[in-house]
């Protein structure tokens, strides 16, 4: 066997997963039209063909209900992390580099937000916004970037500790240069896994608060939505309904999970021998 | 000695601060709603039949217009002795509803914490000191997909599984409905805790077991495992004598530390379940608009939280003395 197999194989996994979570989210908008489709004479058909997922009791298909809840998870979490990651990388830094006044307030307020249990301060930002679907997405915008921001400012501790920035400083580079030649290539590789791996925590709470009963008015197929429905028909045996919905969840999250662990093997291969 | 009472002064104070920092960004969040008080208490067609006399008189005492700073002392020095309000929804003081609820939750909370606690510890030891085996890939799968699964979908699986299935279990609401909540027996709280419980200690493992599991694997690559290897000693006593002191405290220390995450998901598990604890009042206040109890939820689980985190930081700098000079990185 040749010695690149490991990172070939690992990219194409990459790309599997990344393929199949675009799949998802097209999947999800091209069907959404379905989705809202009901249909009397097919009610609470339990799965089969030609409805994988079953019907529910409106006689909506599931699985194209599923797909767009999913679609709309998808692309919620993308951006919620984008904000969240944004909000990292510049807390971090700035924690980092501007002092000991700056890195205490910085430290002091990512104590502050995860003292609070994530879903209650879910709670509370989604009432303080008016509830609605602008409360879920500020608030799993708001709440995601600080263990994150924590890893970017302990890197650029350490970076700033290491001996050939050091050199450099001593060399006279200005500090600019050093930010841009000598931290930022050691830094991004981290700051992008970070950043695929904020997705599958985003989506799970997007989905944890919709099922609460914040956000999403019940007509929308969001998984949360789909799934808090559907515990009112379980007493009546329509396992169907919870069941292929969270299923898909729990896929979706791992994909973004498999995305990011095996995005971190490829840039950053020193990690795979860990 | 003097060292430790410095050290746990300064963690205690900490502590304290904190917890004055979330009660006025919590204030300062709620205050910020649109959310109209008098709107979503009183209601619309009440109000419309209201004079302007009363609508002022019910505005002055929710305290709209009121400047929120000036609200928010008077809500802090209220809740410093002891009167954190009067819930909307329950007609009844926050502190009392807190404390009702309270009751139910902390007893299944810490059943699901120490069960995850032990078992996760357990599995992770057994795993990282196999390395590689079929145990081992076993439990690093299981962990990595429980990791991915959220507590409110098991425990809706879990709830058709035991309770619409095998209808072994009752399906939720922990006192029977038409008795009765003092004449309920402990059997029938136990029995309604057990589903809860049960989803709560299932998702908690996988963290716990994972960072244990790498702890032992570097303890069984260190030297003095080598050379006790080396010496002879079996997997057993090289745990007994080398392992489990290196590898106890991290996961205590990370146990206490996840008590926030196990009361979030305890939030969304006493929904489905029923269970009347403080995650079902901190959902039902945040639907209903009860600011006063919300208010009070918050600051009260923070407490616990913080109070989970303190005992973790003290329990580091009772046993590593470079933590407890409060070295900085």
């Amino acid at each position: 066997m040749k010695k690149s197999n490991g990172r070939i194989r690992t990219a194409l996994f990459f790309g599997a997963a990344v393929f199949l979570l675009f799949g998802i989210t097209a999947g999800g908008l091209l069907l959404s039209e379905e989705a809202m489709v009901t249909d009397f004479s097919r009610k609470e058909l339990a799965p089969g063909f030609p409805y994988l997922f079953g019907t529910d009791w409106l006689g909506r298909d599931m699985l194209a209900r599923t797909l767009t809840g999913l679609s709309m998870s998808i692309r919620l979490g993308l951006l919620a992390a984008g904000i969240s990651s944004l909000i990292a990388l510049g807390l971090g830094i700035a924690s980092a580099t501007m002092g000991r006044a700056v890195d205490s307030v910085i430290t002091w307020i990512i104590d502050l937000v995860m003292g609070i249990p994530h879903i209650l301060l879910l709670i509370l930002i989604s009432y303080a916004a008016g509830k609605g679907l602008k409360g879920v997405i500020i608030g799993v915008s708001l709440t995601h970037w600080t263990s994150l921001a924590r890893l970017i400012r302990g890197e650029v501790l350490q970076l700033k500790e290491a001996s050939y920035i050091k050199v450099a400083k001593k060399l006279g580079m200005r500090p600019l240069d050093i930010a841009r030649k000598h931290m930022l290539p050691h830094l991004f590789p981290q700051f992008l896994v970070g950043l695929v791996l904020l997705f599958p925590h985003a989506i799970l709470h997007e989905a944890s608060i919709t099922f609460l009963g914040f956000g999403l008015s019940p007509e929308q197929p969001a998984v949360g939505v789909i799934l808090s429905e559907s515990m009112k028909y379980l007493a009546t045996g329509k396992w169907w309904l919870a069941v292929f919905p969270g299923l898909l969840l729990v896929l979706t999250v791992m994909l973004f999970d498999m995305a990011g662990e095996s995005l971190r093997k490829l840039l950053d291969p020193g990690s795979v021998h860990d | 000695m003097r060292e430790h009472l410095l050290f746990m002064g300064k963690q205690a104070v900490r502590m304290v601060l904190l917890l004055a920092c979330v009660s006025i960004a919590a204030f300062f969040l709620v205050s910020v709603s649109p959310v109209d008080p008098l709107q979503a208490n009183v209601g619309q067609a009440a109000l419309g039949s209201m004079s302007q006399e009363q609508i002022d008189k019910l505005n002055a005492y929710w305290g709209v217009g009121t400047p929120p700073a000036e609200r928010f002392v008077s809500w802090a020095f209220d809740f410093f002795r002891g009167d954190m309000g009067i819930s909307l929804l329950y007609r009844q003081e926050v502190s009392k509803v807190i404390g009702a609820k309270l009751s139910n939750s902390l007893w299944m909370l810490a059943l699901a914490w120490l069960i995850s606690g032990t078992a996760g510890f357990f599995l992770g030891v057994l795993s990282g000191m196999k390395r590689g085996s079929a145990l081992d890939k076993a439990v690093k799968g299981y962990s990595l997909l429980i990791a991915s699964t959220p507590a409110f979908w098991l425990a809706l699986v879990l709830l058709m599984v035991f309770a619409v299935w095998l209808k072994v279990l009752p399906i939720g609401l922990s006192v029977p409905i038409g008795v009765e909540a003092k004449s309920v027996g402990l059997l029938d709280r136990v029995r309604h805790a057990v589903l809860p419980a049960l989803t709560l200690s299932i998702t908690g493992i996988s963290n716990i077991t994972l960072h244990t599991r790498e702890k032992m694997i570097d303890i069984m690559e260190s030297d003095y495992v080598q050379f006790a290897r080396a010496r002879g000693e079996s997997s057993w006593s090289i745990f007994k004598n080398h392992g489990f002191r290196n590898v106890i405290l991290p996961a205590v220390t990370l146990q206490f530390g996840s008590i926030s995450e196990i009361f979030g998901g305890s939030v969304l598990v006493e929904q489905i379940f029923s269970y009347p604890g403080l995650g079902q009042a901190a959902v039902t206040a945040g639907i209903g608009s009860d600011v006063p109890l919300l208010l009070g939820i918050t600051v009260i689980s923070a407490a616990i939280v913080f109070g989970g985190n303190l005992t973790a930081n003290l329990l580091y700098g009772m046993i590593d003395p470079r933590i407890r000079r409060g070295g900085r990185i």
